[in-house]
């Protein structure tokens, strides 16, 4: 079983593979036990059950992180270790196997997911108790941290679908968790579905990529006794240039990363899918699922760079999508809305990042956001749970005396998400602008840099960002006490809430140490997690980017890719064939490395601003006047989601329902086949005057066949 | 004695039993009716048991047929009884010998003529079997015909309320294929010096050029066969038969009828169409795919809208059957791999919808997806099992329904059919609507306020119902989790197959690249 790629020795290497295999396997076995039995075994177990595993899995993921750093480098500079457990589908010249990479990127997205999962998890206990599912609760979420370590642990594009998927799955069960709400049935419906509409992209793209290069594998593959490079080092031998294939993988790709990260245009489904419990929307709507599609980007580099047509694509729509969620985010009234269009926002930030060639600052972005974006939901989550299942901010307002933790740890979040000074945030969103500012691999528009326009609407989200999270916050904490007023109940939540333990509808309260712990550690995490990627201007060394490096491709000056492409083909023509992405391919990019550090300062300098201004306005604000009316098409999220129904959804119904249905089938086909069955009929009936019963007339038919066929002999016969 | 021929009449000699003991029935009916049940169930199960010793002797890195039985039969006319199994009947014979009991289970609540419709149940199963094994054109024929009769009579004496209709529907639309199928035989007998029916040796006699039939000639012979069997898939515009026989057939029927008698369409093409005609086969490649995916997103199309439950899954059916049509015409070993693969999964998971719809039809008597909602509650457990069996056939990773349909694609993109990538991309679609229509229904029959009373208090599944219904979820996660127990099982003989038609691969370039 064990077909060792790893240099490693012998007995490390075992306990290695150990080790891999439970990071996944004990959280599906959680899964299981909480699925089947979890109904007999009561919440204490069910959560112990639940947290355990994912304990289990929190700790092998750090042990095999240390293991990966001390791991030996490959020929490419490249620590990694991989491990084949089986060989899922093998047909003809295509494969795909059940084996695991773990590789810097992979490396890092496993510490995060377990991290934060264990986190929420804890706090989901505390969240979920006295709820009729708890049991099935944990079974999903269990599952959940499966598929999604399973997405990234995949050494091939087919089995990170299967995680990819799978994620879908959990996110869908758990986003309808509450069965009888109507609301969540169609938010999970509709997050399936467009997730799907994205998947169609990802499942061309794979097979482009496999039809392209004989592989779908990250790694070297051994098929029918041929080593076949993986598609990522093919696509960066010098030799291959850009081109319509490159691009089309690449954007479709890209298709499915807008599903599953909730771009424009698919980015509907994520505002919906709040419907599901907060620890959900923690964990999967915020900290790990969404950002996967980030995770498919950054690991499809290689591809990506190659298409200076899908760079641009990409960061356009992520810039676009950042600034068009910052306005909506600003109008909405759900805390947990606000928070689910910051996601998307954010998301765009990531995308930015990528499309302009900063992958790792991307990645950076997606691990700062899984702290402080968790930590602000779980905190939303402690406010919805303290104010009794009310999730309207009009409703709440000067809670900060009620639940001093809540409003302490959601103050960092806060900060942390508006770029202030030093915060985990404000190191990789400032990092994301100053690499979109400096980018060379966009175009020019009408002779201005495209980087640049970029640049400005990523800023101005970062005002808009830090005003409408003041807004949130001063709705909610500070301000004059609107709770206990009326309590119109529109959300249809309150009824099916886990929150039945007895208190009336009084004052808002703190919630218990199980939600309140988890809080306090992600708030020391959004606080200081940032630090790992100081940039070299600031003094810092950017330990995150260099560790990055060897697994993420970089960028080419755009233009270069075609014109430069035959020329670093010549350079390069002696470079080993496991050359792993185009590292070294372009020299142009070195140059870029010796950037303007007064610059990237002064421009730091501003984002700070920014997000101080932003802060500030929304004090003015919102300071007095916390209801004060938002524009309502904004409210209203621009009408997207009418209008996709008006366009889309409406007019394939009627199309299938009058057209194909009653028309093509009831009318045109069965006329054809009921004209015909009359004929039949005529002759049985006929026949029928000195027989009946079926089986005579089924012998009646065969009689009427026999006389074709002779008759169809005689004429070849006669012929 | 040959395995495969106890097999196959295992039932048969099943059924007579149940005749004998008709003489000794007493006056009390529901104990006799009680003994058939158990009867047939006991006969189905031991003919799976010994299916299960075929495929215990089965060698899979033999693409030729085996466990062969050759004895003349009518030997005027060079008529053997030629049996055997190779990569492509093997596991659609354990299909039917699986699915068997499952639909005996599911017919349970059937009081009318007991004895009658388990008979006619065993009869089918003796003919679904032969189809897939005979090696002889005429034993073929004889069983591809046997099968219509029980099933007639399980739609036009056990069916809904327009039974008649429906019944004779079927019966026409496939009688007219099977006629013209039984004039393109003969045809071939004569070809091949009226001599033999036999299939190994005319493929052999064609593929050799042994056997030359006119250009012309082929293109026509092709056609008889691949209406016959296209009807039957179905394939569309010959799809229509197909929702009104699942609507009014009993469960069970509908169990047997898209979990077995469907494949005996795709089957055909491949054992007959391919191999006869390879030339005609390639020439006609893109006109197939166009139906199948034509099928795929019209099928999934309608079913989207189909206020019936038994009725979308039919709809879906039509979808999911063009998958498999679409991958037998790209002459990848993925598209073919994957078609086969499909018919397996499709038999599990589509058996299982329908064995869901019957359960709570036994319970409601109606199938309305409107008359439903909420269901979820008095019935978790069927609401769980029946989630998984909807998340299968909507091709969720690690369940079976996916396997095939992405093998299916990619071998259809990766096929050198002209446009095969157009209709790759555009069968892509299917996989979205099938989500469509499967999670809206599951959304409005089992998830909401419970807004009809009758539903408040549905029991949830018993003991007999369970036990027919978890098997199929299990090989449902099975199959989609280790897909190689299967796959090896028929990849020799489908890689035959697609050489029949597009040559050794030393003729055709491995990798259609293009760029």
């Amino acid at each position: 079983m064990a077909k060792a790629l790893s240099q490693l020795p012998p007995p490390d290497h075992q306990l290695l593979v150990l080790m891999l295999k439970w990071i996944t396997l004990a959280p599906l076995i959680g899964a299981i036990i909480n699925g089947l039995f979890g109904k007999r075994l009561g919440e204490k177990v069910v959560g112990a059950i639940a947290c355990g595993s994912v304990a289990v899995s929190a700790v092998l993921a750090f042990l095999s992180f240390n293991q990966l750093i001390h791991a030996p480098k490959d020929a490419n500079d490249v620590r990694r270790i991989t491990e084949h457990f089986f060989t899922w589908i093998s047909v003809g010249n295509f494969q795909a196997d059940f084996a695991y990479l773990l590789d810097p990127l992979s490396g890092i997205y496993i510490l995060f997911i377990t991290g934060v999962g264990l986190l929420i998890h804890i706090y989901a206990v505390g969240y979920m108790h006295g709820d009729p599912g708890f049991y099935r609760f944990f079974a999903y979420l269990n599952l959940f941290m499966f598929m999604m370590l399973t997405l990234v642990l995949g050494d091939n594009l087919l089995l990170l679908f299967v995680g990819w998927e799978g994620v879908g799955l959990c996110s869908y069960l758990l986003i309808g968790f509450f069965t009888k709400w109507n609301v969540a049935g169609d938010a999970s419906k509709k997050a399936f579905i467009v997730n799907r509409i994205g998947d169609f992209g990802f499942m061309i793209a794979t097979f482009l990529v496999f039809t392209t290069f004989g592989t779908i594998s990250f790694v070297t593959k051994n098929i029918g006794g041929h080593e076949v490079a993986s598609f990522l080092t093919q696509v960066s031998a010098p030799t291959i240039a850009a081109g319509g294939v490159l691009t089309a993988i690449a954007l479709l790709l890209f298709v499915g990363a807008t599903g599953k990260s909730a771009q424009i245009p698919l980015f509907v489904w994520l505002p919906d899918a709040m419907a599901g419990p907060t620890p959900v929307s923690a964990l999967i709507h915020a900290a790990t699922m969404v950002t996967a599609g980030v995770y498919l980007t950054a690991r499809c580099s290689a591809v990506v760079v190659k298409s200076p047509t899908a760079m641009t694509v990409i960061a356009i729509i992520g810039a676009a999508t950042a600034i068009f969620a910052a306005t909506i985010g600003l109008a909405q009234n759900d805390i947990k809305k606000v928070l689910a269009y910051s996601t998307v926002s954010q998301l765009g930030y990531m995308f930015l990042a990528c499309g302009v060639g900063a992958f790792a600052a991307g990645i950076f972005h997606v691990m700062t956001h899984a702290f402080f974006k968790a930590l602000l939901f779980l905190g939303a989550g402690s406010v919805i749970h303290g104010a009794h299942d009310e999730q309207d901010m009009r409703k709440m307002g000067g809670f900060r005396k009620y639940m001093p933790f809540t409003f302490g740890t959601m103050f960092v979040g806060w900060l942390a998400i508006s770029g202030f000074p030093l915060l985990s945030g404000f190191f990789s969103k400032d990092e994301i602008l100053w690499k979109t500012w400096s980018t060379e691999a966009l175009p020019h528009v009408w002779g201005f840099p495209l980087s640049k326009i970029l640049w400005g609407i990523a800023a101005l989200t970062a005002l808009l960002t830090a005003i409408y999270m003041t807004r949130m916050m001063v709705m909610t904490f500070w301000g004059e006490e609107r709770f206990g007023k009326s309590h119109g109940d529109d959300h249809g939540h309150a009824s099916h809430g886990h929150d039945d333990h007895g208190h009336g509808h009084g004052k808002p309260h703190e919630s218990g140490w199980l939600m309140v712990g988890p809080l306090v550690v992600l708030a020391v995490l959004s606080l200081f997690g940032g630090f790992v990627g100081v940039p070299a201007a600031m003094g810092g060394s950017n330990h995150f980017e260099h560790f990055l490096e060897p697994v993420i491709a970089h960028a080419q000056p755009h233009g270069a890719a075609a014109a430069h492409a035959p020329a670093a083909g010549d350079a390069h023509g002696a470079a080993p064939a496991e050359q792993h992405a185009a590292t070294t391919a372009a020299p142009a990019v070195k140059v870029e490395e010796h950037h303007d550090t007064t610059t990237e300062l002064a421009l730091a300098g501003f984002s700070i601003l920014l997000g101080l201004i932003g802060i500030g306005v929304g004090f003015a604000v919102f300071g007095k006047n916390p209801l004060k009316p938002m524009p309502k098409l904004l409210e209203d999220k621009y009408k997207i989601d009418e209008l996709y129904d008006e366009v889309v959804v409406h007019p394939i119904e009627t199309l299938s329902r009058e057209g194909l249905w009653k028309i093509v089938d009831v009318k045109i086909i069965d006329g054809v086949v009921n004209g015909t069955a009359k004929l039949f009929g005529g002759v049985s009936g006929v026949l029928r005057y000195t027989q009946t019963g079926f089986a005579r007339n089924y012998a009646a038919v065969i009689l009427v066949g026999a006389i074709a066929i002779i008759g169809y002999f005689g004429y070849i016969a006669l012929r | 004695m040959n395995l495969i021929t106890i097999t196959t009449f295992l039932p048969l000699i099943g059924a007579i039993l149940l005749l004998l003991l008709s003489l000794r029935d007493s006056g009390d009916q529901k104990a006799a009716n009680n003994l058939y049940r158990y009867a047939t169930l006991a006969i189905t199960l031991v003919t799976f048991l010994v299916s299960l010793v075929i495929l215990a002797r089965y060698d899979s890195s033999n693409a030729a047929a085996q466990l062969v039985q050759k004895n003349p039969w009518i030997g005027s006319l060079g008529v053997y009884y030629h049996v055997g199994i190779d990569g492509l009947s093997i596991w659609l014979v354990i299909l039917t010998t699986f699915l068997m009991p499952i639909a005996v289970l599911a017919s349970w609540h059937v009081t009318k003529r007991v004895r009658e419709y388990m008979l006619f149940m065993l009869i089918l199963e003796t003919g679904m079997i032969g189809v897939f094994v005979s090696l002889d054109m005429f034993l073929f024929y004889l069983f591809f015909e046997i099968t219509l009769i029980p099933m007639y009579f399980l739609i036009g004496v056990w069916g809904g309320e327009r039974r008649i209709y429906a019944a004779i529907k079927f019966f026409v639309y496939t009688v007219v294929g099977s006629l013209l199928m039984l004039v393109a035989i003969i045809a071939i007998y004569f070809y091949n010096g009226g001599t033999t029916f036999d299939i190994v040796e005319i493929t052999n006699n064609i593929q050799t050029g042994k056997t030359l039939i006119p250009g012309n000639v082929q293109v026509w012979l092709w056609l008889a066969f691949a209406l016959a069997f296209c009807i039957k898939v179905p394939l569309f515009p010959f799809h229509t038969w197909l929702p009104d026989a699942h609507v009014e057939a009993p469960t069970a029927g509908s169990i047997i009828l898209a979990g077995v008698l469907l494949k005996m369409g795709t089957y055909g093409l491949m054992r007959f169409n391919l191999p006869f005609f390879p030339s005609v086969s390639q020439k006609a490649a893109p006109w197939m795919m166009g139906l199948a995916v034509i099928g795929i997103i019209y099928g999934a199309l309608v079913a989207m809208v189909q206020p019936d439950m038994k009725k979308l899954v039919a709809y879906s059916s039509v979808s999911h059957l063009g998958f498999v049509v679409l991958g037998i015409f790209a002459f990848t070993d993925q598209g073919m791999q994957g078609a086969l693969y499909q018919m397996l999964a499709h038999g599990i998971s589509t058996g299982a919808l329908f064995l869901g719809v019957g359960i709570i039809y036994d319970r409601r008597h109606t199938r309305q997806i409107a008359d439903f909602g909420g269901i979820s509650t008095p019935m978790p457990q069927y609401s769980t099992l029946f989630l998984i069996v909807a998340l299968s056939s909507l091709g969720l990773p690690l369940l079976n329904g996916f396997i095939g349909e992405f093998l299916i694609l990619l071998g259809t993109f990766a096929s050198p059919v002209p446009h095969a990538k157009m209709f790759a991309v555009l069968a892509a679609l299917g996989v979205i609507l099938s989500a469509v229509y499967l999670l809206w229904m599951i959304q409005r029959v089992f998830f909401g306020e419970i807004t009809k009373k009758e539903n408040a208090e549905l029991k949830d599944m018993d003991g007999r119902e369970v036990l027919a219904m978890v098997p199929l979820v299990v090989l449902a996660i099975v199959m989609g989790v280790k897909p190689m127990t299967f796959l090896r099982g028929s990849e020799k003989t489908v890689t035959l197959v697609k050489e029949y038609v597009i040559g050794k691969p030393a003729k055709v370039a491995e990798n259609h690249q293009d760029k």
